[in-house]
């Protein structure tokens, strides 16, 4: 392949925005409702996912997991399992020592146990067989002998226990992580507020429930070469733990192939220890191996959303201005870091990107606990403190006597601003998403009426709004490299192919790279060739979370795009002899700008090309700018752009019985530029749904009974009957307003809508309770027996709240040490703390 | 859950048959009907029959019809859509047509059977759980008899609860069974079928085969059911009310049956509640104070989904308006 001149289009583009400033009219291809790339197939049934893989002489691995919520590994006996007939192969954690984890500062996983379980669902023993149930009967003639430790089950636990610790890493006893970070001036912010309120809010963890269940088929062949096929949404993560566990195979001995996935909302970013043993399994029998797990082990990966006990101190003007917020969250992280300590942060970074903060204190705390471990969830860490925030200010609203809609129109976040916290603002199209919600449903005559229906429910509204990240300024592991990369082969054939280690879970990212390319270059986005997510064949893209890849991947396929265009136009300038620069790229075809006739299809275009130059190839890619927050915890907010959403949700509830339904939802979301807008709108309902399963009834919950000095604590029900998801029944009719306002950082303008719509749902749905019957409830999920209780409250004369207990005694006693002090930009802070004893100590070096 | 353990698969051609085989394999096999139930569980292995009987070709389970007297005659593998869009159950059970409305989902309802839904094991969120999660809590009694019952550890006996959406509304109708066995057949009411115990749920013997099931003829009385559940597909009830009421020509209550599901291991009778209805015409105030009553015998008991105490709170709400939906 050939390289193109690098210099042909700028490699960094300060000057030369990514055609956000393209009027729509003359965009072909991009905000139109072309069918997904892979759409067919995946409505015809055809689409193989992980578990359809099959290969000659495969055998089937199971996983003997923990019976013990946290305890010591005594003894395991194999040997009655390794006699059943059919038995190819067994793994214990002593084959497999080296610990991993997706963040370099949290290696505290193994693939399988070594010498001790953290909680009832960790691996313990591999064993593959012929038959998959051959391998499920060997795992219950597996002898395991256990010696009990004292079980962590929730944060108060965890903060009062030292010892035993469940890791021997991390803060001190079972305290994972502390983050205390003071921007401004608290006290003085604090000081001119005129009204102050101090709430207490509890969110309940859930879990992703992907419908496809994560599988793998490893195949380590003769050629001393591992091929792991998976259903993951970061094939390069994975690619780097599997070479850290199985060294010293070399990493560019190993491919990894993220398969389509079912579903992957966060759930499949982690690198997992069933994809691990499958990879040395198949190295110890030279057989390929596959594993597929069951519904119940889906709940054991878990890595969904963190409990989130959290304590908000808000100080504002009487017109709802933020003068002081002084934030804490404490996490119920589960058995392992997994991506804790970037949650940690994210429960403390997005609440400034809104609504002016002028003044931001926060401090979090990441626990471990003895449950399934938690990480990243379709909005990583910022729907619960969301949550908080927008049920605080709908209180503030009341407070104060002011409509919540004006109150935070009033008070939005500038556009092309800093933070408090230094987070950079680009385009800013909350106002407007606000407006839209408000107008549609009618909130302004409706809400505060308590309508009566005709089966006696109260109907009410309620507002929220939110914003999250288009990608995460920094990667997992600390790297100068390009976030995402794209190579696109020009064949004679007339055929693009697209090369991009991105990975299609769903939300149409493989699509996104046709719509673009072709958009460029003038040809039909469903003719171009998209292979992904291989890391033989793909660069490097980081991975499909935190809602990165649209504008990552997607400007990283501009550019490539824009070199193959530039190269192309060279071929046939000369050919025609017209200048390259009135070249035009549309329909198919290359012509001159002034004399349409004069031209040659696209096909003949590449040919001639070709022909000049030798075989046609060009390369693209990204990397975020750089953050201006350079604190020490700065990592965690920075991205190219924010994303907006405003919502109102009408409720209709029962008062007799606290039970309420959901009948309508307006939802506005800010995206920049709708690369799609089908597509756009379908991510936003499907984030209305998901988050109506948060707000009404999805929970995590364990069961913690004690029999005999026995202390069970297991996941209450890990079943996809029982862990309680929203059906069709529940869905509400939606009205979606897709709202654009482009930004400079993304392609033809375009930031991220798979994860934003879903946050203002569950406080939408706790303020419409409130303008319904008047109860608050400061815990989500807000399920029926939770309002139930608090129209119990109001009905004795007490305070009408159903949530934790609002005072100090509400959240657990921890030393937060001394706070990082960080001015504001608005007092002439330059992003650095000023009190960092690691920098001072740098410094000094 | 798993995938399906090796079975052996028998059908049967009548039900003397299916009899016969289950005697003569014993505990080793099941008969299924529509297998919603039975595969379920034994892809969690709460069930491992390695022989499995299916009633699919037992043409006589099939028959539905009117009899003379105008009672209506259901066979047990009459599937629960066919009941649903059946036009003499709309028009004269209304009651018991939107019980099985609610029951599961339609894809379910076209495979599931009345007989099986009237058989339908119980249900604890201790038992209904994978082979794995069982282990970690040592087992339950209903799982291994010298296990504990983990919803009430002192308890001698199991709590599973009844979690059929048509026994409430059958049992209130006074509905009657036919079961067949090795020495012929015999008909019991069908409150006579149930136990109150989570495990011995049934006062059947193993091999006796429920045949068919007999509604009264309509006139004279009202039968309703009300369901509560997180959604309204799939959950199974944590509450339903089956509630029939007998109407002199003056509209004053003559008889009144209230049964309480999701409540305990059985449908529970509302007996205070039915005893103030006896005897008056429906007013608002009778209704809520019968709903009232009916707080005692709801047994809720920390094993199904929802709280716990809420359910017994909201039962009288959900008794009353059963019973206002009898007017």
């Amino acid at each position: 392949m050939v390289l193109d001149d690098p210099k042909s289009a700028p490699a960094t583009r300060e000057d030369a925005p990514w055609q956000h400033d393209k009027k729509k009219e003359d965009l072909k291809h991009i905000g139109k409702p072309i069918r997904k790339v892979d759409a067919r197939s995946k409505v015809a049934g055809l689409t193989r996912f992980a578990d359809d893989l099959r290969l000659p002489r495969m055998l089937h691995m199971k996983l003997l997991r923990s019976t013990m919520a946290h305890a010591e590994i005594v003894s395991i006996d194999t040997s009655k399992a390794a006699a059943l007939p059919g038995v190819k192969g067994i793994l214990t954690g002593k084959d497999m020592p080296t610990p991993f984890g997706i963040l370099p500062v949290s290696q505290d996983e193994h693939a399988l146990c070594p010498d001790k379980v953290r909680f009832v669902g960790d691996p313990v023993v591999a064993i593959a067989a012929t038959e998959e149930e051959t391998a499920w009967d060997a795992c219950r003639l597996v002898d395991v002998q256990y010696r009990e430790l004292q079980t962590v089950g929730s944060v108060h636990e965890a903060a009062g226990t030292n010892d035993p610790r469940l890791h021997d890493y991390g803060v001190r006893g079972n305290i994972h992580r502390l983050e205390n970070l003071e921007f401004g001036d608290l006290a003085d912010g604090f000081n001119r507020a005129e009204h102050i309120r101090e709430d207490t809010f509890w969110f309940e963890g859930n879990t992703h429930l992907p419908m496809e269940q994560h599988a793998t088929l490893a195949h380590f062949d003769r050629d001393g070469k591992l091929t792991v096929w998976s259903s993951t949404q970061t094939p390069h993560y994975l690619h780097r733990a599997l070479a850290r566990v199985l060294a010293p195979l070399p990493a560019h001995k190993i491919r990894v192939i993220a398969v389509q996935n079912g579903g992957g909302f966060g759930g499949k970013s982690d690198p997992f220890n069933h994809e691990i043993c499958a990879a040395k399994m198949s190295m110890l029998t030279g057989r390929p191996v596959k594993i597929a797990l069951t519904r119940e082990e889906v709940f054991w990966c878990h890595r969904g959303r963190h409990p989130v006990l959290m304590r908000s101190k808000i100080g504002v003007t009487k017109t709802g201005r933020i003068t002081a917020l002084d934030f804490h969250s404490f996490l119920d992280g589960g058995a392992y870091g997994s991506y804790g300590t970037a949650s940690t942060f994210y429960t403390g970074a997005l609440q400034t990107v809104t609504y002016a903060v002028e003044n931001y204190h926060f401090r979090g705390a990441r626990f471990f606990t003895n449950k399934a471990p938690c990480g990243p969830k379709r909005g990583h860490g910022t729907p619960q403190p969301r949550f908080a925030l927008e049920v605080q200010l709908d209180k503030i609203a009341c407070d104060l006597g002011l409509d919540p809609a004006q109150m935070r129109l009033d008070n939005l976040a500038p556009r092309d601003s800093l933070t408090a916290n230094f987070l950079r603002i680009g385009s800013m199209g909350l106002g407007a998403c606000i407006e839209k919600v408000v107008e549609g449903s009618g909130w302004k005559e409706r809400r505060g009426k308590r309508e009566v229906t005709k089966d006696g429910r109260i109907r009410g509204l309620g507002l929220a709004c939110s914003s999250y990240l288009s990608g995460a300024g920094l990667p997992i592991y600390w790297n100068g490299l390009p976030h995402s990369g794209v190579q696109l082969q020009l064949d004679r054939s007339g055929l693009v192919t697209a090369f991009c280690g991105s990975t299609d879970i769903g939300q149409g990212s493989d699509s996104i790279l046709g719509w673009i390319i072709g958009e460029v270059l003038g040809i039909d986005p469903l003719g171009i060739k998209v292979v992904t997510a291989d890391t033989d064949l793909t660069p490097v893209d980081l991975g499909s979370y935190s809602s990165r890849v649209t504008v990552m991947t997607g400007n990283a396929a501009m550019q490539a795009a824009e070199r193959a265009r530039d190269l192309l136009a060279k071929g046939v300038a000369k050919k025609l002899e017209v200048p390259a620069s009135r070249l035009v790229f549309a329909d198919e075809r290359v012509f001159d700008a002034e004399d349409p006739q004069k031209g040659m299809s696209f096909q003949d275009a590449v040919i001639c090309t070709e022909a000049q130059f030798g075989t046609i190839g060009t390369v693209g890619s990204y990397t975020p700018p750089k953050s201006a927050a350079k604190f020490r915890g700065g990592g965690v907010g920075p991205s190219p752009s924010y994303s907006y959403s405003a919502a109102v949700v009408e409720v209709e509830v029962d008062p007799e019985t606290g039970i309420y339904r959901v009948p309508k939802v307006w939802m506005a979301h800010d995206i920049g530029r709708a690369l799609n807008a089908a597509v756009a709108m379908g991510q936003i309902e499907g984030s209305i749904y998901m988050g109506l399963g948060e707000a009404m009834m999805e929970e995590m919950a364990y069961r913690d009974r004690s029999h005999k000095g026995k202390r069970v604590f297991v996941h209450k029900i890990p079943s996809l009957l029982e862990y309680k998801s929203p059906s069709a029944c529940e869905m509400p009719e939606c009205v979606t307003y897709v709202i654009e306002d482009p930004d400079k950082n993304g392609p033809f303008g375009a930031k991220e809508v798979g994860q934003g719509p879903l946050l203002p749902m569950m406080p939408a749905v706790a303020n419409a309770i409130f303008d319904a019957v008047g109860v608050r409830v400061d815990e989500n999920p807000v399920s029926f027996e939770k309002v139930f209780a608090a129209l119990q409250a109001q009905k004795a004369g007490k305070e009408a709240r159903f949530g934790p207990a609002n005072d100090d005694t509400g959240v657990p006693v921890v030393d937060f040490g001394e706070p990082l002090q960080i001015k504001t930009p608005w007092q002439g802070g330059d992003g650095t703390a000023h009190n960092d004893p690691h920098r001072t100590k740098k410094a000094a070096k | 859950m798993l995938r399906l353990p090796t079975f052996s698969y028998h059908r049967p051609k009548s039900a003397a048959l299916a009899v016969q085989l289950k005697q003569q394999h014993g505990r080793e096999a099941m008969f299924v009907a529509g297998g919603t139930d039975l595969y379920p569980n034994m892809k969690r292995r709460q069930q491992t029959p390695t022989q499995v009987i299916s009633l699919q070709d037992v043409p006589e389970l099939h028959q539905l019809e009117v009899l003379p007297d105008g009672r209506l005659q259901i066979g047990a593998m009459v599937t629960l859509s066919t009941l649903e869009h059946y036009p003499t159950l709309k028009l004269h059970y209304p009651g018991l047509q939107h019980a099985i409305r609610e029951i599961s989902t339609p894809l379910l309802r076209n495979m599931g059977t009345l007989g099986g839904n009237l058989l339908l094991d119980t249900r604890c969120t201790y038992y209904d759980q994978t082979h794995e999660w069982r282990e970690s809590i040592d087992f339950c009694m209903k799982s291994k008899a010298e296990s504990i019952c983990w919803v009430a550890p002192g308890s001698p006996r199991c709590w599973a609860v009844q979690s059929s959406d048509s026994v409430p509304v059958v049992c209130a109708m006074e509905a009657e069974v036919e079961l067949a066995g090795a020495d012929g057949t015999r008909t019991l009411t069908a409150d006579a079928l149930y136990n109150d115990d989570g495990i011995q749920y049934l006062t059947k013997k193993p091999e006796e085969l429920l045949t068919r099931i007999t509604l009264p003829a309509s006139g004279g009385w009202k039968a309703s059911y009300l369901k509560l559940r997180r959604r309204d597909t799939y959950d199974f009830p944590v509450l339903g009310v089956g509630a029939c009421l007998w109407f002199d020509g003056d509209g004053v209550v003559t008889k009144a049956n209230i049964r309480l599901g999701g409540a305990g291991s059985y449908a529970i009778p509302a007996t205070q509640s039915e005893q103030l209805l006896v005897g008056s015409k429906l007013t608002d105030e009778l209704i809520a104070a019968a709903g009232t009553a009916a707080m005692k015998p709801a047994r809720t008991m920390d094993n199904t989904d929802l709280d716990v105490y809420w359910r017994k709170k909201v039962a009288p709400v959900f008794v009353a308006r059963a019973i206002a939906a009898c007017k």
